[in-house]
């Protein structure tokens, strides 16, 4: 995701010049593509992500797209005043690009954990907020986040994760994606949305319970602000339950976003919430192991929507 | 066990624990070790029986991501048993790639870099008016001296006369991607630190007479002191040493591996054992033609803006 993400950023910036690229002394390896290619448009602004914020709106005031660049939580949580009042509400077009959202980093420690961050980001006003599910979303993202006007930021995973779209047709920031439809014949039936790339044990969950006779009509968020009120309003008026999954603290995040979109439609939807419970993860592990501490592998996820609709 | 074989041990179970974890940093810890070995061998006055002793000095590790480094040091004096150095970063330990509170000794849980000056000032504060003698240590990374919380901090702990705080940086010249001169200048770093009120000493922080001395000396004021510890990034195994890509890369099986033991080796103190590999390894891997080794892994390497031009 990371890395598609430096590409699709490389071609735009070769067009644009007035695109750059300010990080806070991180993506060794990762950004050296982008540095040899453009190297006008780099910056490091070193180990000051207040710094690197507060510049990026600057050069933005002044005409530039700027992309700040980190990991976990520093290119949000560590400058949030400076995201809101230099970004945010002077309309400043500064990107976050934050790479290892959730439990990328989770062996790193409590530090590299980064599960309250759309909560927090989501709650300022004018930021939208972007957390593709696959390699294919986070590329359509990137384009999609340049032709937004304003803040935006953009939660990635890490390296690696699977495709689970060949190619997206007429990608839209605030449309979720629809990835499968329940089978007519399915006695059971389901919603299933995700945010950013859990979209994997999401999709594969989905899988295991169409093969358990329960439909599933999924979708991938890979906005979460502004939400796409469409397609949670019509599956709550199909449904009687929709699961939301995310790799994040299941308070104030993409669970509490749709929540809120049900109870201004008045809809009677029981919403399963599939996330972390609202306390810091104490436990060390891989990104594997601490989904699996909080019910959030594909199977857990799968065992867990069968129990609540039998 | 002496600060120099201590800083030794700190050295080789760095190897073994980023090896067997295939964690990173090792360059960080290698630079940190002589400083961490001198506090836990001589300076501070921590007991393992009683690690929250109200009276115990305090320590903050304040470069987290150096954390192997004071896992070795608590393991080394006590506070938990060596085996457990094994278990970092695995699932189910305790010992997260950056320094965690639920490790007996560590007063604070780091990793964000930026933020350990200012615990340690409340600290120290609080230790004046609670009026405890217990002293405060903290170290810090030069690179992390970008951040502008160590500055706020800086700027209490002299106002306020923390003479019980002590911070050390670790000096190693360079950050995440390059030198710290080619990333942000840190300018004259000596002067910056008198400019905020502090007692200064500079001194090669990979040497023990240097260290001993920069940690005995006393100033007739009440300030705060802060050491700058010249260290290498990487020091104690020759082809880590300022090559920014063992910030990232642990030491992998083959001549990685290998030849790190066997240097570590060649500066081993009398009176320490090597609980890994006693003698070393006798039929090392040799270096492969090709090898990544003694190459500029740099970000100005390759990186050559000209819009000032
Ligand atoms: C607030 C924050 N930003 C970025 C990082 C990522 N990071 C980890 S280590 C490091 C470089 C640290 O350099 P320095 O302080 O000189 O320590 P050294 O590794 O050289 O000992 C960076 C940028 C971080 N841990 N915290
Ligand atoms: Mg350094």
């Amino acid at each position: 995701m990371r890395d598609t993400v430096i590409k699709t950023l490389i071609e735009e910036a070769k067009a644009n010049k007035d695109i750059e690229l300010i990080t806070g002394d991180l993506g060794f390896g990762v950004l050296k593509p982008f540095y040899e290619q453009l190297p006008n448009q780099f910056t490091n602004a070193g180990i000051a992500e207040q710094s690197m914020t507060g510049i990026a709106a600057g050069m933005a005031l002044s005409g530039k797209t700027v992309f700040t660049y980190s990991i976990g939580n520093f290119p949000t949580l560590r400058c949030v005043e400076q995201i809101r009042n230099d970004c945010a509400y002077m309309k400043a077009n500064v990107k976050i690009i934050c790479v290892g959202g959730g439990f990328v980093y989770g062996s790193l420690g409590m530090s590299h954990q980064a599960t309250d961050d759309i909560a927090i980001i989501r709650a300022l006003p004018g930021v939208t907020v972007v957390c593709p599910g696959d390699p294919t979303e986070a590329a359509e993202a990137v384009t999609g986040i340049i032709n937004t006007p304003g803040t935006v930021y953009l939660r990635l995973g890490r390296g690696g994760e699977k495709k689970i779209h060949e190619k997206i047709e007429n990608f839209q920031i605030g449309k979720a994606l629809k990835i499968r439809e329940p089978k007519a014949e399915a006695g059971k039936k389901v919603a299933i949305f995700s945010t950013g790339a859990i979209l994997e044990e999401a999709t594969t969950a989905a899988q295991m319970l169409e093969e358990a006779g329960i439909g599933v009509e999924q979708y991938s968020f890979h906005t979460v602000k502004p939400i796409d009120r469409d397609v949670i309003a019509a599956c709550a008026a199909k449904y009687d339950y929709i699961v939301t999954v995310e790799e994040h603290n299941i308070l104030g995040g993409f669970a509490s976003a749709v929540s809120e979109v049900i109870t201004d439609l008045g809809e009677k939807v029981k919403l399963i919430k599939i996330g972390i419970p609202d306390e810091y993860c104490t436990a060390v592990g891989n990104q594997n192991y601490l989904r699996g501490l909080y019910g959030m592998q594909a199977a857990q996820i799968a065992a867990r929507v069968k129990e609540e609709v039998k | 066990m002496t600060g120099e074989q201590l800083a030794w041990k700190i050295r080789r179970h760095g190897v073994e624990m980023t090896h067997l974890s295939g964690g990173s940093h090792l360059a960080s810890i290698l630079s940190v070790a002589d400083i961490m070995g001198k506090l836990y061998a001589d300076v501070l006055r921590v007991d393992p029986k009683n690690p929250k002793d109200e009276n115990r000095d305090r320590f903050i590790l304040s470069k987290g991501h150096a954390g192997a480094s004071v896992y070795a040091a608590l393991a080394e004096s006590g506070f938990f048993p060596v085996e457990e150095l094994k278990t970092h970063y695995q699932n189910a330990s305790r010992l997260s790639g950056h320094v965690s509170h639920h490790v007996p000794g560590v007063d604070l849980s780091t990793g964000s870099l930026g933020h350990g000056l200012p615990v340690a000032t409340g600290m120290a504060y609080a230790g004046l008016k609670n009026h405890k003698d217990y002293k405060v240590y903290v170290v810090l990374g030069d690179g992390e001296c970008d951040e502008g919380s160590v500055w706020e901090a800086a700027m209490f702990a002299a106002h306020n006369d923390l003479k019980n705080l002590t911070a050390i940086v670790d000096h190693n010249m360079m950050q995440s991607m390059d030198f710290c001169e080619k990333t942000v200048a840190l300018g004259n770093f000596e002067k910056k630190w008198e400019a905020f009120g502090w007692n200064v000493v500079s001194i090669n922080g990979n040497d023990h007479a240097e260290l001993d001395m920069a940690f005995n000396k006393q100033f007739d004021n009440e300030k705060p002191k802060v050491i700058i510890a010249n260290t290498k990034k990487g020091y104690g195994i020759p082809f880590m040493e300022f090559d920014i890509l063992w910030h990232y890369r642990f030491p992998h099986d083959g001549w990685e591996y290998d030849l790190a033991v066997n240097e570590l080796h060649k500066i081993k103190p009398a009176g320490v054992e090597d609980p890994y590999t006693p003698n070393g390894i006798e039929n090392p891997a040799p270096v492969p033609p090709g090898a990544d080794i003694y190459n500029d892994h740099t970000t100005s390497a390759t990186w050559h803006p000209n819009w000032k031009n």
